[in-house]
């Protein structure tokens, strides 16, 4: 079987046997990704000789003794995370120059993990969008079909792994960038509880939704790199300060009993394709042991309303720092102080990033603040607590990720609040701070489509559990974009 | 409710955001479909509910002790500046 056909742990048996080297494997990628990112633009940034000088390293530390379950295998991160010495754009052109000074958590955890970074994955800019195509860099192509969009914001992660260009890559999810290109790719993706993975050194959109993830090609691959990631760290002020359980020791655990809810608003008036790998879906996990129940959260059709107006908010705020003075792009020869900020502004940011900064600050503007910004809260503290209610009847709760598969290029772009319309269903997790994960169910019309689990606070190892043992008992997972085995 | 050219001025000045004059109605027919599609969260019984405050139920900030940790790392950090001189980032003329 070839090398990027292999789980992640089976490369780290081949790793350990020695039938091939870090730096052997990470050489591999790199070729496939010379060879295939051309036509997919799932990478603007490449770090071919970084990338092989910590693969040798990891072969040393190897040699020397140690193990690892990410000792040694490459990986790719979303372009939001700072990469000490790499450019880290964001998707932006306001960033198009920017070198990160400093590593981020997530990518420092990784690095002392041992994985090998290849590059830095294309995005949504700022992670706006769920398309890819509001990227500077331009659009990143499905491999399932070149015409299509992969998903965002995380669109260039999940293509990468789609099309085996790493075993895995890190991800941001504020209203579904994991979950929704995870889908639409055809892999799986996990979006953790709000505050457990630290936010330090990435680039921030709306600080109370922000998440890093992780997509694989299996639930038990971003088991192995989600225990990597999370955990407390003291500069993160949101970071939570509870122990990390071994989420590849869980990922076996049978789900006899195992409460699983069908979201009766996810349900409804869902394309009847998609109800039926849903369907499918709830036969494999009661075939498994699980209980299924019908459960109902009234307030969730307003989590798409209440998120483009939380959202934008803290994007306008958090984005306030983009000025054109201490990073970042700046416009030539200003006439005075105002003209450098709104020019460097105008000119380095794209539409949506523009129409998200005009919205927030609108909804945030004297006189408006109560309507949107505050009744948004108390709406979104609703759909919490409907929530909460719901984890007292069931374990987890099970719907679509997304209403439809991945769509053309060019498609929605020019119609924002139907673009927004994507993220109805993955939208209600990051409201309450909830982990979910999305995994390959099924398809329509040839393109892979997603079935989304949901779970109380820091029930990630339940999550990994039942997709793990959901992918023992399917092959979704295992298919592969033709032209990428 | 429906923005107009005017209104997006507006906006964009408080974001110090400079606009074309060209794109000034695309972003007021983007943003007025964009307000009306929020507005449906006026529809929503909120009565007595309190504004969300932390995605946690019942944890809030951390604070840390105030113990210097951070390096002075501000040539690093300057490095991406456009224009830095003695230390200082450098802007257009400010007072005459």
């Amino acid at each position: 079987m070839s090398w990027h056909a292999r789980s992640i742990a089976e490369l780290v048996t081949a790793l350990e046997r020695r039938e091939i080297s870090s730096v052997e494997l990470t050489g591999h990628f790199l070729e496939r990704i010379s060879a295939l990112n051309g036509a997919l633009n799932a990478l603007i940034t490449v770090t071919a000789d970084r990338a092989l000088g910590d693969a040798a390293v990891a072969d040393r530390r190897r040699a020397a003794g140690e193990r690892g379950p990410l000792l040694g295998i490459p990986l790719i991160h979303k372009d939001i995370f700072c990469t000490d010495g790499v450019r880290t754009s964001c998707g932006s052109r306001m960033l198009d120059n920017f070198i990160a000074p400093y590593d981020a958590t997530v990518v420092a955890r990784l690095k002392a993990a041992g994985a090998v970074m290849l590059g830095k994955a294309n995005m949504d800019e700022f992670a706006m969008g769920s398309s890819n195509e509001t990227s500077y860099y331009g659009p990143v192509r499905n491999p399932w079909d070149l015409g299509k969009v992969p998903g965002g914001s995380s669109g260039g992660s999940a293509a990468a792994v789609a099309a085996r260009l790493a075993p895995f890559s890190t991800g941001t999810d504020t209203g579904g960038s994991i979950r929704q290109p995870a889908a639409l790719s055809g892999v799986t993706g996990i979006k953790p509880t709000y505050g457990r993975v630290s936010r330090y050194g990435m680039i921030a959109f709306a600080s109370s939704l922000d998440q890093a993830g992780v997509f694989a090609r299996s639930a038990a691959d971003a088991a192995a790199a989600l225990g990597a990631i999370a955990g407390f760290d003291p500069r993160d002020s949101t970071s939570v300060d509870a122990p990390v359980p071994d989420y590849a020791a869980t990922l076996d655990a049978p789900l006899t009993g195992v409460r699983i809810g069908l979201v009766q608003e996810f349900a409804e008036a869902l394309e009847p394709r998609n109800a039926a790998l849903i369907a499918g879906a709830l036969d494999v996990f009661r075939s498994l042991g699980a209980e299924t129940t019908t459960v109902s959260l009234p307030s969730l059709p307003l989590s798409v309303p209440t998120y483009y107006v939380v959202a934008p908010a803290e994007c306008s705020s958090n984005l306030s720092r983009f000025d054109g003075v201490r990073f970042g792009y700046r416009c030539a020869d200003p006439r005075d102080l105002r003209d450098l900020y709104e020019r460097s502004r105008g000119e380095g940011f794209g539409a949506e990033v523009k129409r998200r900064i005009m919205t927030g600050t609108y909804v945030l503007s004297a006189g408006y603040f109560d309507a949107y910004y505050l009744k948004a809260q108390k709406v979104r503290q609703l759909i919490a607590d409907e929530f909460c209610t719901a984890f007292q009847r069931v374990d987890l709760l099970i719907g679509p990720t997304t209403p439809t598969p991945a769509f053309g290029i060019g498609a929605k772009i020019d119609d924002p609040v139907t673009m927004y319309l994507n993220d109805i269903y993955t939208i209600g997790a990051n409201l309450a701070g909830l982990p979910a994960i999305s995994a390959p169910c099924g398809f329509v019309d040839g393109l892979p489509m997603g079935v989304q689990l949901i779970g109380p606070h820091f029930a990630e190892g339940r999550l990994l559990n039942a997709v793990h043992r959901y992918q023992l008992a399917t092959d979704w997972h295992a298919r592969t974009a033709p032209g990428y085995a | 409710m429906s923005l107009t050219s005017r209104d997006v001025e507006k906006i964009a000045n408080l974001a110090r955001l400079g606009i074309d004059d060209q794109e000034k109605p695309v972003y007021a027919s983007n943003l007025s479909k964009i307000v009306e599609f929020v507005d449906q969260l006026a529809r929503a019984q909120t009565d007595g509910v309190t504004p969300m405050a932390h995605p946690l139920e019942g944890l809030t900030q951390r604070l840390r002790a105030d113990d210097i940790t951070e390096t002075d790392d501000h040539e690093k950090y300057q490095r991406n500046a456009a224009a830095v001189q003695a230390g200082l980032y450098l802007v257009p003329k400010v007072i005459e």
